[in-house]
């Protein structure tokens, strides 16, 4: 456009611009807007640098649930973070998930710091994780104390029971099994929970299980040093003299397990345990507070007859506390004897007896002997301690083993020294009733039954004979006495009838005497007035009082024949 | 001289608003319309910078308007953010190509098709190349034409979050990411339409 514009050829009615000083912006300032935007862009990049945290990597055994770039990573509900990527670790064990926390998670990136999937958790304890059905599983994250910065972690495949500086305690606890227990069972003291069990394993050995349980605070200071635990899961129904009694901690511990726990009643150490300290878990209540069982002994019985009903586990009672458990029944062969005799072994705690071991022990040191359970025993056998399998329930014919003293068992020898301890049997209490029923049952066959029978069948036919005799002769003279006393008594009725003449007469005479009567008291009377008389004899009597007219006057005559007075 | 003529060669400039032809005059920067009062120039003021300035800026937004997401979708608590990319490769595995091809298109292919297209016509503009001249002017067509239809994506956003609001059950909502992507299909709008397609013609061979 170098060139100057011509002169308009031919258009010389074309019109001419208006010109006309105005202000134009410059077309430069239009590159104040890519400016404006890569500020914009810039910030966001700077925005974003500085928002960004560390980025780490968890492992887990499996990526269900996990998204990578939508799972978030969660602290106490807080989002923390978010899964950028989820891939399989070389060996292909397991996934590798790589987190980038926010910049205000930073300390989440540290040694001790635990992650584990939330995902939703159903079972008979309750359900957890319920928010995670609709919005998918997300990582749990739980903080640690430790400031060592740390990029790799290992997942947890189970959420833990216990989040990071929980106030409260932990305790061990060491069962045979690990019945129904899981982790976040509950813990009850007094049947309210108070904890829960946090993780469980194998014992090295393999022998036992060992429970790690979580009491928060404050409750943590009611597990004392002699606190017993027992697993609370199963329904403890005793069917006794009291009636039926069922027993349990909660319904939910019935099918999901829990542990319960309780100091003994009586003196004890009240002092609260230390944090991990370790304890028994027992089967049941009544195990837990029974008291320390102690050093178990073997004991072995030898009984000569059938022990139908008797179980392994069977308990061993002495004075009907128990104390030990049988734990083989074994049949044996005795050739002098020709009998196959049953050697139960069980398990005895002498120190279940409690104060009475003690006891025995201090006696037994006093006396300068050597307090074993064998000599001890061999004391007590003198005395008549035989074992017994008594029937404990009659419904199910189940025996027990009682040790007790027998009065009057002979006498048997007792070797201190044979291991295991041979206690001396006796026969059981069945066994018992069947002899004296066998002993009843001689004497009623001893009863001569026949001759008492014909004696009796003499008898009655003597009796017969009588019976006729006085049919036949005493009662028609029996009748005829009866007709001559019923004779005599219709004679004297007669005589006494109403109008008998005696009876006239007795009343005629009555008449009599009751006008003799009357005269003497008239006589009296007169005596009483007159005694002159008896002198001067009897005036004559006064004549009677003529009674006078009454002057009354005479109404004038009223009558229909008597005209009123005067006409009107 | 070569082909047809000029308007400024005839003397002549026309009024970009109301079409009034009138006479050119030397001093035009300040030259009005007689009739509208719109100011007069033989081609569009600072064009190449202006198209330029606005191609850029809109590139710049265009990179947040892919990282950031652009639309979150709650549906039952699955809180779901989407990129364009993501939404696209979302409807794509979860069986839906056809519409996939379609977001894909209108939000990828068209923009930097866009961003392409304009840095050609630009170049090839500025320097004043003859080569495929119609073309060019065809491609600027073709260009301001698809503008309209850029903002597919912001309108789908727009329309989402107005209609779906239903709580926990659904819910759509916005990202910023939308927001750059509106301003990427609105500066590239204004740098196609502050190119004046007049220099697609101005070439060397048609000038001298």
């Amino acid at each position: 456009m170098t060139d100057q514009p011509k002169p308009p050829q031919g258009h010389s009615d074309l019109p001419e611009p208006v010109v006309r000083q105005r202000r134009r912006f410059s077309a430069s300032a239009i590159w104040l807007v890519p400016v404006l935007a890569a500020l914009v862009g810039l910030s966001l990049v700077i925005n974003a640098w500085v928002q960004a945290g560390p980025t780490i990597s968890v492992s887990f055994q499996t990526a269900s649930g996990l998204e990578a770039g939508k799972t978030p990573v969660k602290y106490k509900n807080v989002v923390i973070g978010k899964v950028t990527s989820i891939r399989l670790s070389k060996d292909r064990s397991h996934v590798i998930t790589r987190i980038s926390l926010e910049k205000n998670a930073e300390s989440f990136a540290t040694k001790d710091t635990r992650f584990w999937v939330v995902r939703p958790r159903i079972g008979l304890g309750g359900v957890s994780g319920i928010d995670t059905l609709l919005s998918g599983a997300f990582i749990g994250a739980d903080v640690g104390e430790s400031k060592d910065a740390e990029d790799e972690f290992t997942g947890l495949e189970t959420p833990p029971a216990i989040t990071h500086g929980a106030p409260g305690k932990s305790f061990a606890l060491h069962s045979d099994d690990l019945g129904s227990l899981d982790i976040g069972s509950p813990v009850y003291f007094r049947r309210i929970q108070v904890g829960r069990v946090a993780s469980y394993e194998l014992d090295r050995d393999g022998k036992g299980v060992s429970v790690q349980i979580f009491i928060d605070s404050p409750n943590d200071g009611f597990v004392t040093k002699s606190s017993r635990f027992w697993n609370a899961s199963g329904v403890d129904v005793q069917l006794g003299a009291n009636g039926l009694k069922l027993n349990t901690q909660s319904l939910a511990t019935v099918l999901a397990g829990g542990v319960a726990f309780q100091d003994p009643a009586g003196p004890h150490d009240a002092t609260p345990a230390a944090e991990d300290a370790q304890f028994q878990l027992f089967n049941d209540q009544a195990t837990a507070m029974a008291p320390p069982d102690g050093e178990p002994r073997y004991i072995r019985m030898r009984f000569d007859h059938s022990l139908r009903g008797l179980a392994i586990d069977a308990p061993v009672e002495f004075q009907g506390i128990n104390i030990g458990r049988v734990v083989s029944i074994n049949l044996d062969y005795d050739e002098k004897a020709q009998r196959f005799p049953l050697v139960v072994g069980a398990v005895v705690y002498p120190q279940r007896l409690g104060r009475v071991h003690d006891k025995l022990v201090a006696i037994a040191q006093a006396r300068g002997e050597d307090a074993d359970l064998a000599q001890m025993m061999g004391k007590l056998v003198e005395h008549g301690l035989r074992a017994q399998a008594r029937s404990g329930n009659l419904l199910t014919g189940q025996l027990y083993i009682a040790l007790d003293f027998i009065p009057n068992a002979p006498k048997v020898d007792f070797d201190i020294n044979a291991r295991p301890m041979q206690i001396p049997t006796a026969p059981g209490s069945f066994d018992k009733l069947q002899e004296q029923l066998g002993v009843i049952v001689d004497k009623v066959q001893k009863i001569p039954f026949d001759s008492i029978g014909k004696h009796l069948d003499q008898t009655l036919a003597d009796l017969d004979g009588t019976l006729k005799q006085v049919n036949g002769k005493v009662l028609p003279e029996f009748h005829n006495t009866l007709k001559g006393a019923q004779q005599t008594l219709g004679t004297a009725n007669n005589a006494l009838s109403s109008d008998s003449p005696l009876q006239q007469n007795l009343g005629a005479t009555m008449q009599e005497l009751q006008r003799a009567a009357r005269s003497l008291r008239v006589l009296t009377d007169y005596l009483g007035g007159h005694p002159e008389a008896l002198i001067r004899g009897r005036k004559a009597d006064p004549a009677p009082p003529k009674p006078t007219p009454v002057d009354t006057p005479t109404p004038p005559p009223s009558g229909p024949s008597q005209p009123k007075g005067s006409k009107p | 001289m070569s082909s047809l003529p000029r308007a400024h060669e005839l003397g002549l400039i026309g009024c970009h608003v109301c079409g009034l032809v009138c006479r050119d005059v030397p001093d035009l920067h300040d030259a009005t319309c007689p009739r509208c009062g719109a100011a007069l120039h033989r081609r569009k003021l600072g064009s190449f910078a202006r198209t330029w300035a606005l191609l850029i800026a809109a590139f710049f937004f265009y990179i947040p308007a892919n990282v950031l997401p652009i639309m979150r979708t709650v549906s039952l608590g699955d809180v779901d953010d989407n990129t364009i990319l993501s939404g696209v490769l979302e409807l794509w595995v979860k069986g839906s190509p056809d519409l996939a091809i379609i977001v894909f298109t209108a939000s990828i292919v068209v923009p930097m098709l866009k961003f392409l297209a304009m840095s050609l016509l630009l170049i090839s503009a500025h320097r004043r190349t003859a080569w495929a001249q119609r073309q060019r002017a065809k491609l600027y067509r073709l260009v301001e034409f698809i503008g309209y239809w850029s903002m597919l994506d912001v309108f789908v956003v727009a329309l989402l979050t107005a209609l779906v609001q239903f709580g926990i059950l659904s819910l759509v909502e916005p990202l910023p990411g939308v927001v750059f992507f509106g301003l990427t299909v609105v500066l590239t709008m204004l740098a196609s339409m502050s190119f004046d397609p007049r220099l697609i013609w101005d070439s060397k061979e048609t000038h001298d």
